[in-house]
């Protein structure tokens, strides 16, 4: 916030380094960061829940996360959610009981020409296929 | 920075060049990195050692042919290699040194490449992204410093407009038009924002040119600005892409160091800086006046146009927008002139475009092609056409606002007219074909879903009518649907397009009226027999009973 | 020397109007007694273009253009009341109808709701959508008043009374889409805001039966929106 002179554009940037740092938006962040920019409270929450990059819940300790763009969706992302789903319990955007997985979704991460695509803790892996992606979310869960 | 100055730079490189004239390429742009690029290249280094071959193991863009990857291209022999893997890494180099390596090599000589026309990606694959110096080799940065130093503001809005360069973020407006909008906006504030959000799915071509070769973008857009009267610039880059913002960022210090951006640019009076802004997962912000609110903070809802950004954008303030790989032409175009570029294209459709080609075809990747080339040698030439045993069932152009075309299209141009006419869009250049396991009812549901939640709701139209389209759609694609409902999705599609406030909404049916036009059989059986001709979607309980 | 005001003659439904420049098409035919149909528009708050009722046609190009944010222009001819711009505006407000859930005969503002006294003079005697029946919360937690979401067009003008006149900033909107709802703070629970002024211009401003008084009992409870314009103006000559 100092960096951009606690200018109130400066919204955006900082609930993404919040994020970077505490994996998510609490409540107590986003008050902090409203006062400091002179935004209302009811502005902020706005801005933090109409953009799907952040998320006020926390996340688990691993996260898969499926890309559901075109070249993927034809090249069978929906089989990838499904094996995930099973095999987690949980739908799309939920996290396990035990907070061990998160499994999510993106539009489209623009790899599309390594399509279908799956993320898992931040590491990109192409041409995936459910089998793969059962054993490495098994790995997770029971380690 | 004088033009002797950028002289030594590039005899700098040249001088390293002929030092250890082999060159060991590795794309190391997302697509090959997802397949394990970063670990070649350093299999690579390890074999060059071993072997005792000299050279330099570089990292570089894009090569296009991602389907190939990962790829590593050698020069100056311009060989190229594909699926590369790690431990081939020896016998890479044992390639170089006479032995055949089949299974591995790469021919530059097929349609995928001999049919491409280089302009936005001319560097791309060719030079290591994170090294401003080898830029300045290919050329870069002379357009600038020629803007700056040998012409004026209005001769280089001439150039751009001669060259008929149209807006490539899809709505190919003509660019000369809007800088000359922007530039007679009266103020002494003026912004220039670069709009990399690429929203699209299937789209990539904006973070291929980030990635591998960002300066061309920041020569233009540092031109544009020029232009317009613009001292300040912003550049709007999706979150989902952090390589394309980590080689902005070097590129940017960059040319900050070197003195293309910032006070007194080049020696003479103008001034430009700029900084990049994060997306946050809105397709919404793709559209100008909602990418202005997020820059300003705020909830990323468009506004109703007019007032157009050009007079009254950023902070109210005469702003240009422009696409990447529209500021990524402009450098090309001022050192080689409008009149090169024009002479390539059609009659209202000039110049060049990228694609991001994907889907169920053979080869996938990002391509450039002159406008004007058919849909069937893209998909058919360059694209090695359909996979074994596939049959082509259609191609998909524009995202979630373009169209299905089949095979009765394939002979379309590609040009902005002519697609429309289609009842399709150019887009911001994805291409995604399908095959006959693909349902186009359930590509246009697929379609509808997108816009329903990306979707800002501000106007009602988009809000509540994307919501019930897709309803309808999923209850065609699970047999529950009668003639009905048809017809009411038909009247919604023209109210969706008529009413809504901006482009999401307004484009929204398009899928929808595209798959209507040439596929609507498809929709016939699925609601009258409760068949899905692809065999795709599955029919709910007692449909049909 | 003083600025002239910039005069435009255009027509409106044939008939012709003079206004000024900076008018919007809206003043201009409310001015002259036209009716255009409008939800999101409230006099003395800033207009947003978001209902689509307000659209018109202008001679010379099929796109529609949304009056209370469109400037007058020379010569433009405008048309209010075509059967494409009413078949349109039906549905806009079936869509508003099927989206949430609208119950007249339970409702305080029966008989003084904007969007039924819309939905009468349209014609609307049922809805073409499928009912969403969307589950949607009604927090009653304020001392005096009531926001039932089932309610709610999101039309928007309860953020803007109270940004634009009280100056709290105490409602905006959360989500996006179908997804989105008006909260207060944080999106929690309206009796527990800090900012929250408890003036009650939201309830005044909104044209629904969505916010209302606790005290008020029965139906038919007419909004009184009027001090809006009023309280601008005073603001205007005070400063």
């Amino acid at each position: 916030m100092r960096r951009h002179g606690y200018a109130r554009d400066a919204l955006i940037e900082t609930l993404h380094t919040v994020q970077q740092s505490f994996g998510y938006l609490d409540k107590e962040s986003l008050k902090f960061v409203a006062a400091s920019l002179r935004v209302s409270l009811s502005q902020t929450y706005g801005v933090a829940t109409f953009y799907h990059f952040f998320t006020l819940k926390p996340p688990g300790e691993h996260t898969c996360l499926v890309c559901l763009g075109t070249a993927c969706y034809i090249k069978g992302a929906g089989a990838l959610v499904d094996q995930a789903e099973k095999t987690l319990g949980v739908k799309c955007g939920e996290t396990t009981p035990g907070g061990k997985a998160s499994l999510l979704q993106a539009r489209c991460l623009g790899s599309c020409s390594v399509a279908p695509v799956v993320v898992y803790d931040g590491e990109l892996v192409g041409n995936e296929d459910p089998v793969h992606l059962q054993e490495h979310i098994n790995g997770w869960m029971h380690a | 920075m004088t033009a002797e100055e950028l002289d030594q730079i590039v005899e700098t490189v040249r001088a390293r060049r002929q030092q250890v004239p082999r060159e060991i390429n590795v794309c190391v742009a997302a697509g090959c990195l997802a397949l394990h690029s970063e670990a070649l290249k350093d299999a690579l280094e390890k074999s060059a050692a071993t072997a005792g071959i000299s050279c330099r193991v570089r990292g570089a863009g894009c090569m296009g042919l991602c389907s190939a990857g990962p790829l590593v291209s050698v020069e100056p022999e311009a060989l190229l290699y594909q699926h590369v893997k790690s431990e081939q890494a020896d016998a890479l180099m044992r390639s170089l040194k006479g032995e055949p390596a089949q299974n591995i090599q790469c021919s530059r000589e097929q349609p995928f490449f001999a049919r491409q026309v280089n302009v936005v990606l001319e560097n791309s694959g060719k030079i290591d992204p994170e090294k401003v110096e080898e830029y300045i080799a290919a050329d870069g940065y002379r357009a600038l410093l020629h803007a700056l130093t040998e012409m004026t503001p209005a001769e280089v809005i001439q150039e751009i407009s001669s060259s008929g360069l149209r807006g490539r973020g899809g709505a190919g407006y003509p660019t000369g038009l809007k800088w000359g909008t922007v530039a007679k906006a009266g103020g002494p504030t003026k912004y220039a924002i670069c709009n990399a959000d690429e929203g699209d799915p299937g789209a990539f071509m904006d973070r291929s040119v980030l990635e591998s070769d960002p300066h061309c973008v920041l020569e233009g857009m540092t031109i544009a600005a020029y232009a317009v009267g613009a001292t300040q610039g912003f550049l709007y880059v999706r979150a989902e892409y952090p390589l394309a913002v980590k080689r902005l960022e070097k590129a940017i210090r960059e040319a900050r160091h070197l003195g293309f951006l910032g006070n007194q640019i080049c020696g003479t009076t103008f001034g430009f800086d700029l900084e990049i802004r994060l997306g946050a997962g809105a397709f919404v912000c793709g559209e100008e006046t909602a990418l202005i609110a997020s820059i300003e903070g705020k909830r990323g809802i468009p506004q109703p146009r007019p007032p157009y950004p050009a007079q009254s954008g950023l902070w109210d303030k005469p702003t240009l927008i422009n696409n990447v790989e529209t500021y990524a032409n402009v450098a090309p175009i001022l050192r080689r002139g409008g009149a090169w570029y024009s002479a390539m294209g059609t009659a209202k459709s000039k110049g060049t475009k990228v694609f991001a080609l994907t889907g169920r075809v053979k080869n996938t990747g990002l391509i450039e092609v002159p406008m004007g080339m058919t849909l069937r040698e893209i998909v058919f030439d360059i694209g090695g056409g359909m996979p074994e045993g596939r049959k082509f069932k259609a191609v998909q152009t524009g995202g979630p606002s373009g169209g299905c075309l089949p095979e009765e299209c394939l002979d379309t141009s590609v040009d902005y007219e002519s697609l429309k006419e289609a009842g399709s869009i150019m887009g911001s250049g994805g291409m995604i074909v399908m095959d006959e396991t693909s349902c186009m009812v359930n590509v246009a549901r697929y379609f509808m879903e997108f816009c329903m939640s990306e979707s800002c709701g501000k106007c009602i139209p988009c809000r509540a009518g994307t919501a019930q389209m897709f309803d309808i759609l999923q209850r065609i694609t699970r047999g529950q649907a009668g003639q009905r409902d048809l017809d009411m999705l038909i009247d919604l599609c023209d109210m969706v397009s008529a009413t809504s406030l901006c482009g999401l909404g307004q484009t929204a049916p398009n899928p929808v009226l595209s798959t209507l036009r040439y596929f609507k059989e498809e929709y016939l059986e699925h609601i009258h027999a409760k068949r899905c001709l692809a065999g795709e979607c599955q029919m709910a309980a007692g449909a049909g009973s | 020397m003083t600025q002239t005001v910039d005069v435009k003659t255009l027509k409106i439904d044939g008939a012709d109007i003079s206004a000024r420049a900076d008018q919007t098409i809206l003043e201009a035919a409310l001015e002259h007694n036209i009716a255009i149909p409008t939800l999101c528009h409230l006099d003395g708050l800033s207009d947003v273009g978001a209902c689509r009722l307000c659209l018109v046609e202008v001679a010379g190009t099929s796109r529609l253009f949304p009056s209370c944010v469109t400037l007058v222009e020379e010569g433009m001819q405008i048309s209010t009341q075509s059967d494409r711009l009413q078949k349109y505006r039906r549905m806009t407000l079936e869509l508003l109808f099927a989206e949430r859930n609208h119950v007249c005969s339970v409702c305080v503002s029966n008989g003084a709701c904007e969007l039924q006294t819309l939905g009468q003079s349209h014609g609307l005697t049922h809805i073409e959508f499928p009912y969403r029946f969307p589950k949607q919360p009604v927090d009653a937690s304020h001392e005096r008043f009531t926001i039932d979401h089932n309610r709610c067009i999101l039309c928007t003008r309860c953020v803007r009374v109270c940004a634009e006149i009280e100056g709290a900033h105490t409602w905006d909107v959360m989500g996006r889409g179908e997804t989105s709802r008006v909260i207060t703070d944080l999106d929690q629970p309206w009796g527990t805001s800090e900012s929250c002024t408890s003036c009650g211009k939201c309830v005044q401003a909104c044209p629904t039966g969505a916010l209302f008084e606790k005290s008020q009992v029965g139906t038919g409870s007419k909004k009184k929106p009027g001090f809006i314009p009023f309280l601008n103006e005073m603001r205007e000559t005070q400063s």
